[in-house]
């Protein structure tokens, strides 16, 4: 059991991991849409609007490494049977 | 001869009296291009969105730009940030309650400092901003932009006018207008900068 919550942990930190480092490795909170700028021809504004996206932030990479420590510390909680010869 | 000349010479001023005359231009854009893009940067948290429920009118005189009258006003609920919770705090009750204040307004008061050359005119304007139902009166710079005959290119031929650019940039403080009024600077900056990039439609 110990060791089961020990790899679930790290397959979580890793998992959280690489998910923020592969949506750009972004430092602000997680956005759930992105700015998109496009600029109208005839009056040279620029326009704003958004596309729905998952931006993962620290904010997500922090409760995911929490959960992980939580799973890890966790599996201390659990002795591994003793076995006898 | 001399009647033919008198027809033609009052429907000449007759026209250049309505070229001259004040226009009225709608800024409820259905191309959706309107927006004004706001940005708070503290030490601790950077905040960044726009808005682009714009509408309002300005009574635009290209011949006469100082006398520019009209009121814009942004749909407090199209606010937007990327991040859901932060949006939903922006909307409630402690930053813009925009149940209760829908909308945020500027009205004009008055144009100083303005200088025109070719299609465009800048001009400090003085006017009313109205947020969270706090009105304060403020100037800022205002770049006009006139494209005379320009609709039907933005329209696809389906209406002929002319269209009015208005860009402006400028600062506000946060504390003045009553908005999160418990928020530490650290956190949460209170120079709020401003960029609106608008234009109205005058058809004919």
């Amino acid at each position: 059991m110990s060791k089961t919550l020990r790899i679930l942990a790290l397959v979580l930190a890793l998992a959280a991991a690489t998910t923020w480092l592969a949506t750009g490795g972004n430092r602000g909170w997680t956005k759930t849409s992105v700015p998109v700028k496009t600029v109208d021809e005839i009056t040279g504004l620029e326009a704003v609007s958004y596309d729905r996206r998952f931006v993962p932030g620290l904010d997500f990479l922090g409760a995911a490494l929490l959960g992980a420590s939580l799973l890890a510390g966790g599996s201390f909680l659990f002795r591994n049977k003793q076995t006898t010869t | 001869m001399t009647k033919t000349s008198i027809t033609l010479l009052a429907l000449t001023t007759l026209a250049s009296i309505a070229l001259a005359a004040p226009q009225n231009f709608d800024f409820k854009d259905p191309k959706g291009v309107n927006n004004a893009v706001f940005t708070l940067d503290a030490p601790l948290e950077a905040i960044s969105g726009s808005a682009n429920g714009i509408s309002g009118t300005v009574i635009f005189d290209p011949q006469a730009p100082a006398a520019t009258k009209g009121r814009i006003v942004i749909a407090a609920a199209s606010l937007h940030v990327p991040n859901p919770l932060m949006k939903e705090h922006l909307h409630g009750e402690q930053w813009l309650d925009v149940a209760k204040h829908p909308e945020i307004s500027f009205e004009t008061k008055s144009l100083s400092n303005v200088k025109t050359a070719g299609d465009s005119t800048t001009a400090d304007v003085t006017g009313t901003l109205t947020i969270k139902g706090v009105a304060r009166q403020i100037t800022a710079p205002v770049k006009f932009t006139y494209l005379k005959d320009k609709l039907g290119a933005r329209t696809n031929g389906q209406m002929q006018g002319d269209l009015l650019v208005m860009r402006a940039s400028f600062a506000i403080k946060r504390s003045d207008f009553r908005i999160n009024p418990k928020a530490s600077e650290e956190k949460v900056a209170d120079t709020i900068d401003l960029t609106l990039s608008v234009a109205g439609a005058a058809p004919r």
